[in-house]
């Protein structure tokens, strides 16, 4: 990419988001470490739980439940394949490792030890993993935009990308419930609270309509659903109704729930992600309605396919079409 | 020169040992069989020493775990699963076969006895340390033992994993090196130098003994002296062995990794080891 100098203008100068940065807009109700907090309840009634992370215990909300358990908690050194094999290890002594790092990390780094020693030999290992897809400004290094593409294509995971902290709060008790292998993405800090208005329940597996609206169904996970949420909200403030469908579980994907949106006529459908469009929910659902003869107008908004720049959040949000804005302005243009 | 007491003499087991993996190799036609006459006196000392177990109950939850990282030697643990009688030893014929519970390639979930499925090099240390780890959750006494040979030592994660043992103080862990000084592309340290190994190892905070892999005596020395030693610390073996050994004309063969054996010649060896029975 093209990179040009700029000069300094009266307009404020955005920082490049640090790691620890929330991802909440400026006044959003937030919960703080909802990740950490609901592993420690469930920690409470679950003896068989540990926590174990790769020098990034801070950053993936496992500080706290380590402050919590410090018995109960491993620090396996910043080297994320013993971390996971050691997990597998952990889970086949009877006990259930969550374990946390960044999603580059464990998709990439990790992604043979978790293949063969989790996922293969089907050990009870929960996944957490903090800055996925487009959620930190440091480069191609941090950004996760292949984490579901990855994990979906790996047999035997259930894959969950959550919205807010509330749903955070009740997928760790679910992924305790679900036995075997699960991968969470993970959001950390001041995580935003969206979907407390919207009466939500997280089930496994369950796809959910968040509202309604006659002119486009998006459907959405993850970030994109807080995002799409926004979107339908502007959108309808210009008389276009907006559906929202929330699929915080990519695999197994409720292809039931997902199909029978489609059916119905005179929307268009836009399914947006916080993930490469190769690979993750946007090319889940065109293969389901594919297999389904279902053919409603589809567009997919989602990471280009290239190495994403460093920067502010706000400014790359925009600049690959994943801010509200460009989100609105995206599926005005559809219309 | 037998060990003293035991019903059936080590160098018995380990003969049993080399017949069952030849007769295995046999039936594919190949196989890693030079691996398995080197690893035989080890896995003797091992399941026949070393080792609490229930044949009847593989999964005992007393049991010592053995976690076979280069999941190609499979062939060797088997046979010395069939000698233990945890495996049938008629199953020794479906080997390497479809639908075969012995597939070429170690995996938990296909054979009793099996505790991790290896084969992608570098993976068992890393689970044998969460082994321990969770062991030792539970007050369990049981040792973790792994086996590993020496072209393994080229991944990365078996020094996390050692970093970390001595860190956690795994005085329940026993890792077994297979120092062959042969991997696929050939000689070991020509393919990546891993001496000095035990001034390596030690320097990460581990017991660290070498002995003669084939030398019952020095090997059950060893195996006692893991489990015996007083410090807080994980402890291996490094074995030298010798490819094809008890076989002759198996030791004398070049480009051994993934050895070719005609047909007439299975018979031969197992001959070879029928006179060679007490060395």
């Amino acid at each position: 990419m093209k990179v040009t100098s700029s000069t300094t203008t009266s307009k404020q100068r955005l920082t490049t988001s640090a790691m620890i940065a929330s991802i909440a807009a400026e006044g959003q109700p937030t919960r703080p470490a909802p990740f950490g907090h609901a592993l420690i309840e469930l920690a409470r009634r679950c003896p068989e739980v540990v926590g174990m992370t790769a020098d990034l215990g801070k950053y993936t909300d496992l500080h706290v439940f380590a402050k919590e358990f410090p018995d109960r908690y491993y620090q396996m050194g910043m080297a994320e394949q013993l971390l996971f094999g050691g997990a597998s290890g952990l889970a086949a002594e009877g006990f259930m490792p969550f374990v946390t790092t960044y999603a580059v990390f464990a998709s990439r780094r990790a992604y043979d030890f978790i293949h063969q020693t989790i996922a293969e030999e089907d050990r009870n290992v929960k996944i957490a993993c903090a800055l996925p897809g487009l959620t930190s400004g440091y480069g191609p290094s941090h950004q996760a935009a292949e984490d579901l593409a990855l994990f979906r294509a790996m047999p035997n995971m259930t894959v969950i990308d959550p919205c807010d902290a509330l749903e955070i709060e009740q997928v760790v008790p679910a992924m305790a419930a679900h036995p075997g292998p699960v991968y969470m993405r993970l959001l950390r800090g001041q995580v935003p609270l969206v979907l407390d208005e919207y009466g939500y329940k997280f089930e496994l597996g369950r796809a959910k309509h968040l509202r309604s609206g006659d002119d486009v169904l998006i459907i959405s996970s993850g970030l994109l659903t807080m995002r799409a949420l926004e979107a339908a909200k502007k959108l309808e403030a210009d008389r276009v109704g907006a559906s929202v469908l929330h699929v915080p579980t990519i695999k197994p994907l409720d292809v039931e729930t997902i199909v029978a949106a489609c059916r119905k006529p005179g929307r268009v459908v836009v399914v947006a992600e916080n993930h490469t469009i190769i690979g993750g929910l946007g090319e889940a659902v065109a293969a389901v309605l594919m297999r389904e003869r279902v053919h409603p107008a589809f567009h997919m908004i989602g990471l280009p396919d290239e190495f994403l720049a460093a920067g502010a959040l706000p400014t790359l949000h925009d600049r690959y079409g994943i801010s509200t804005d460009a989100i609105v302005g995206s599926v005005k243009s559809w219309l | 020169m037998t060990v003293q007491g035991h019903n059936v003499s080590l160098h018995e087991r380990a003969r049993r040992i080399r017949c069952h993996a030849l007769r295995m190799g046999e039936v594919q036609g190949q196989g890693y069989i030079a691996q398995a006459l080197d690893i035989a006196d080890v896995l003797a000392v091992a399941y026949f020493h070393a080792m609490r177990y229930r044949p009847e109950d593989p999964e005992w939850e007393g049991r010592d775990r053995f976690l076979l990282s280069n999941g190609h030697y499979a062939i060797a643990l088997y046979a010395a699963l069939i000698e233990a009688g945890i495996v049938p030893e008629a199953e020794l014929e479906t080997y390497g076969f479809d639908d075969s519970r012995l597939p070429m390639s170690g995996m938990a979930s296909y054979t009793p006895g099996m505790e991790m499925s290896g084969g992608s090099l570098g993976l068992g240390l890393t689970i044998a340390v969460g082994r321990c780890l969770g062991l030792k959750r539970k007050g369990y006494d049981s040792f973790v033992y792994t086996l590993f040979s020496d072209g393994e030592l080229d991944e990365g994660s078996k020094w996390e994993a050692m970093m970390s043992a001595a860190h956690y103080k795994l005085d329940n862990l026993i890792a077994v090196v297979d120092v062959n000084n042969q991997q696929a592309d050939g000689p070991s340290g020509q393919m990546m130098g891993f001496e000095p190994l035990v001034d390596k190892v030690r320097s990460f905070g581990w017991f660290v003994q070498r002995v003669d892999g084939n030398d019952l005596n020095a090997v059950v020395a060893a195996f006692d002296a893991a489990k015996t030693h007083e410090g807080a610390v994980p402890r291996m073996i490094i074995a030298d062995t010798v490819m094809g050994k008890g076989v002759p004309f198996l030791e004398a063969r070049e480009r051994n990794h993934f050895m070719r054996v005609d047909a007439n010649e299975w018979k031969l060896a197992l001959a070879a080891l029928q006179d060679g029975s007490q060395p």
